[in-house]
């Protein structure tokens, strides 16, 4: 595990380094560090043996899974690095502790990525939380960032401390906190114990409240709309992949012989998800909110896939493709929100704050390059070919056939209407209406080309994702070996 | 050999937005002329497909394949193949020749943003071609829900006063039904792999394993996809979106709309569900149901239009009554009433199309559409009373004219099938007649009420321009369709024979011993030959 060590550590020296130089030097010290992790990522992939790599005392281990999510991890880290730039210093808030707490942040991710130590990932959770908590409340001067922080500080606290006594019982039940060795004695209790499901109850409202999964979801608009926009945009993928990725790792990875329990609840988180989250965008006036809900909405849909692995065997075509379903949706997602909080980050200008409905009001005047491209990631939130959002759309919903789902998924289909239209209140409001004050927008470089890159991807992955699906098959060991199904035996 | 005609007539006018894009915004002209430029040349390049598919009308089978299965996305079966027959041969010409008019129709009609404004038709344009091209159903898929975008586009930013909530119904409408589609695709794509093993979305793979289907489970898939077409179509319930945007879309947009997007519903009964769920749409019960609410949509579609006071929402409506003959003749499922449903199909591509160009017209130089406006136009524009009463006959069914085949084939088809059927359509075709030419009487006849209107100038070479095609076939084909049968012919009789053999397919019985349908197979000989 020296490789992965180096990179930390590379890490770790570049955050030392950034505070003292200029306002940008910052900047591009976080993303050459991003690269330089990335790089890292690369050469470990290459050398990765087809079981992964086992380090600290076995507590982490480096499959291809976890690469698959370390990657997602930079990506939206070094476009949110990209769109920060600009935004902070319209906001005067240029301190080289942002981009270390960014950093650090995904550090913890991507030990969520790969752990298989209950310990490590929840110092994974917690490393990340926490540098969340202090991005979310960023903008000092700003009533709504410190409202929001103290927000989800208070409730991620609370949710992080149900987990922890989840992970407790489960440390009581196996002895380890090895989540392979829980995993096997769990599958040997009784799966109705009371002991196993208070246990595994409270661990999954840790992990719901991670993914903002409603019931569990309050604090995600209000800390996504008093957010700095650049650290929205991260959270609404980034953290969010992270959570995901915890997710699977203890649900699927580690206590699968327990699906019979937690599908029921997952079945009925998945609809409240998607019917209090569609419902609530419809009202909302507010783009940042607006997005939050209906980042919850994918949240839902997203939780559909997972019913759909819950009730298949491992294996068959309902379960595989229900995995890659959620792998495949968290990628594409990670692009077009991105992008579309790229855009609503370029609105805020000096005494603009720009994140009203009516803000983007004859968008396409002011700026309309950037008004096309926020089409294109509103049509590929709303799932309509040939963005890249349809694929996601597609395996979920395919998932839910083959696992003889029809019911949900007619639900689920419905519900994407419901998201066309929040997505077309913002379409229209961009491309329909005049706008507000007619002079174009500037638009920096940085901002440029993360609109760019993350259309570009949107459009790629669209019209031809099969580089990407066997690179999901490939982190499943799909394609060579059924490395998943030898795992959750 | 592949031969790469369709690709080249599919792609055309995307490459014609593409170059649009790098024309300088405030050269309205050079827009203009690019643009019509690339419709034209999307036209005539169309052309050449003419006599090659003539030389091949009999054939059996789709024809100019092109790609190899699945040769798009392997990981899941999806691939870029394209094929046509004489029904989809006939769609993609109207839709070439309409798309060429409608570009030409709006020179004057759109003055704001006109870049983007071509730039989305031009979109639109290789969208529809794509639908009616597409041989895999994943690949049909994006063309179906891609095409929604600029047309949501043309209508919600060059529409009328009421265009953002016209554009939103229609987008949501539509997407309704496609995503109730999309479900029904994944199943039949789900159970071609359980039965073969194979994950494809290879539309004549499917149309081997899809009439083996259990009844319970086909009938629901039937109704999913027929939710998405009915919506489309309209049919008589799911109608509603269709006189908002048509009375919201600028011109053009309604002249596609009405002339090539309503077809994608009729089209996708006769190329998925019929033969897709030969034993369902056989079943007397739901064929009574189908033919119920075709005729329920003929008489209430001719009724509603009577008593319209805005011309264009008149025309919308007669839609609804036209498009009603067109399901009704796939329903009755024989093959005059298939065929004439198909030349139906193109008949009210161009008669409705003309009519929506002609209220256009009218609009253009008074920027009002309410009838009691006008009155004794004849006399300030003669020559446009002349076309104007050549396209209303020819869209109330006059002998001689395009409508008169088509309706005519679709009623001795229906009367084949069910006497009473043909019975309860006839009063359609009455009603059409005393709509049109109510309407006629109040606007042309008479002597100009309305000092406004004296003033109106006749119509110019380039607007008598957008007519001579339409008039031209609107002749031919009533005159002498032959050739149009004879197109028809091959594609028809294969659907009626496939549904005839299969109708009582979809029962567990002969699920196991059902072979592929006979006149199938020359469908997937033809398909590998060309691999």
């Amino acid at each position: 595990m020296v490789e992965l060590t180096i990179f930390a550590l590379g890490i770790l020296l570049i955050d030392l380094m950034i505070p003292r130089g200029w306002k940008w030097i910052n900047a591009v010290g976080a993303f050459v560090g991003v690269l330089f992790a990335a790089l890292c990522t690369w050469q470990i992939q290459s050398m990765l043996p087809p079981r992964g790599l086992f380090g600290f005392y076995n507590s982490l281990l480096v499959d291809r899974f976890a690469i698959y999510f370390w990657y997602l991890f930079l990506a939206g880290a070094a476009i949110s690095i990209l769109i920060s730039v600009h935004y902070l210093d319209v906001e005067d808030e240029h301190h080289g502790e942002y981009y270390a707490l960014l950093l650090l942040s995904v550090v913890g991710m991507m030990c969520m990525a790969a752990g298989i130590d209950i310990v490590l990932l929840f110092i994974g959770l917690e490393l990340m939380a926490i540098s969340t908590y202090v991005l979310v409340g960023f903008l000092r001067r700003d009533r709504r960032s410190n409202e929001a922080a103290l927000k989800y500080l208070l409730l991620g606290a609370f949710s992080s401390g149900i987990f922890a006594y989840g992970l407790s019982l489960f440390y009581g039940i196996s002895g380890s906190t090895n989540l392979a060795i829980i995993g096997r004695a769990v599958s040997a209790q009784n799966p109705h114990n009371p002991v196993v499901v208070i246990a595994l109850l409270t661990t999954m409202v840790g992990l719901l409240f991670k993914i903002a999964a409603v019931p569990f979801h309050q604090w995600a608009p209000d800390a996504y709309e008093g957010a700095p926009t650049s650290i929205t945009g991260f959270m609404s993928v980034a953290v969010k992949a992270a959570a995901w990725a915890l997710l699977l790792r203890i649900l699927v990875f580690g206590l699968f012989s327990l699906r019979s329990v937690y599908t029921p609840v997952i079945v009925i988180v998945s609809i409240a998800t998607m019917t209090g989250a569609n419902f609530a965008a419809l009202t909302q006036t507010n783009t940042k909110r607006l997005l939050a809900y209906s980042s919850i909405a994918h949240v839902g849909y997203m939780l559909l896939a997972f019913v759909a692995m819950g009730t298949s065997q491992p294996g068959s075509p309902g379960f595989l493709d229900g995995l890659k379903g959620i792998l495949i949706y968290l990628l594409v997602y990670t692009f077009m929100n991105l992008g579309a909080f790229a855009v609503i980050t370029s609105l805020r200008q000096r005494n603009v704050i720009g994140d009203e409905l009516d803000d983007m009001a004859g968008l396409y005047q002011r700026a309309p390059v950037e008004s096309a491209l926020m089409l294109l990631f509103l049509l590929s939130l709303a799932g309509i070919p040939p963005a890249a959002g349809f694929l996601g759309k597609y395996y979920i919903f395919l998932s839910l056939i083959e696992s003889g789902h029809y019911g949900l998924a007619s639900l689920g289909v419905l519900y994407s209407l419901f998201g066309l239209y929040y997505y077309l209140k913002i379409a229209n409001s961009m491309l329909m209406r005049a706008p507000m004050e007619p002079e174009r927008l500037p638009v920096s470089l940085g901002m440029r080309f993360a609109v760019g890159v993350t259309a570009l991807a949107t459009i790629v992955i669209g019209v031809y994702p099969e580089p990407f699906i066997r690179s999901v098959n490939w982190s499943l060991g799909i394609a060579q070996s059924p490395h998943v199904a030898a795992m959750l035996k | 050999m592949q031969s790469h005609i369709l690709s080249i007539i599919l792609f055309t006018p995307l490459v014609g937005a593409f170059v649009l894009l790098f024309v300088p915004k405030e050269n309205k002209d050079a827009i203009r002329w690019t643009a019509n430029i690339f419709a034209l040349a999307g036209f005539l390049i169309s052309l050449p497909l003419v006599p090659m598919f003539w030389a091949q009308r009999f054939l059996p089978g789709f024809k100019f394949l092109e790609g190899t299965p699945n040769n798009w996305i392997p990981s899941i079966g999806a691939g870029y193949n394209l094929g046509i027959d004489g029904i989809s041969f006939l769609l993609i010409m109207l839709t070439t020749l309409l798309g060429w008019i409608s570009i030409l129709s709006s020179w004057t009609a759109i003055e704001i943003r006109v870049k983007e404004y071509y730039v989305w038709f031009l979109v639109l344009q290789t969208g529809m071609l794509g639908v009616f091209m597409a041989l895999d159903f994943f690949l049909f898929f994006v063309f179906w829900e891609a095409m929604l975008v600029p047309m949501y586009l043309l209508i919600g930013i060059w529409g009328g006063p009421r265009k953002l909530y016209a554009a939103i119904k229609f987008f949501l409408y539509t997407l309704l039904g496609s995503v109730l589609m999309l479900l029904g695709i994944l199943f039949l794509y789900f159970h071609h792999h359980t039965v073969t093993g194979v994950f494809t979305f290879h539309i004549p793979a499917l149309y081997q394993t899809a009439p083996l289907i259990p009844f319970h489970y086909a009938i629901w898939l039937f109704v999913a996809f027929f939710i998405g077409f009915a919506i489309k179509v309209p049919m008589f319930p799911f109608h509603t979106w269709l006189p908002d945007a048509h009375v919201e879309a600028p011109t053009a947009g309604s002249v596609i709309l009405a002339g090539v997007l309503l077809k994608m519903g009729t089209y996708g009964f006769v190329r998925f569900s019929l033969p897709f769920f030969p034993a369902v749409v056989s079943h007397p019960k739901v064929q009574s149901w189908m033919i119920g609410i075709s005729l329920v949509g003929i008489i209430y579609g001719a009724l509603v239009s009577l008593m319209q006071k805005d011309m264009k929402k008149l025309v919308a409506y007669s839609s609804v009554s036209h498009l009603g003959f067109c399901t009704l003749g796939i329903f009755v499922l024989n093959s005059a009433g298939l065929t004439g449903s198909v030349l139906q199909q193109i008949n009210h591509g161009i008669s409705t199309g003309a009519l929506f160009l002609i209220v256009g017209i009218l609009y253009e130089r008074r920027h009002t559409r309410e009838i009691v406006e006008y009155g004794g136009i004849s006399n300030v524009m003669p020559l446009y009373a002349t076309i104007t009463m050549i396209m209303f006959l020819s869209s109330m069914g006059l002998p001689l004219l395009n409508g008169f085949v088509g309706e005519f084939t679709i009623l001795q088809g229906a009367f084949t099938a069910n006497w009473r059927w043909a019975a309860w359509a006839a009063p359609g075709v009455v009603l059409a007649a005393a709509y049109l030419l109510w309407l006629y009487q109040r606007v042309f006849f008479g002597t100009v009420t309305n000092p406004k209107n004296e003033k109106l100038h006749d119509l110019t070479p380039r607007e008598i321009l957008t007519f001579v095609p339409l008039i031209i076939m609107a002749l031919w084909i009533g005159i002498y369709p032959k050739p149009f049968f004879q197109i028809l012919e091959q594609p028809v009789n294969q659907l009626v024979q496939t549904i005839h053999n299969n109708s009582n397919a979809n029962a567990p019985v002969n699920a196991q011993v059902a072979p592929a349908p006979a006149s199938q197979a020359p469908v997937a000989v033809a398909a590998k030959a060309s691999n």
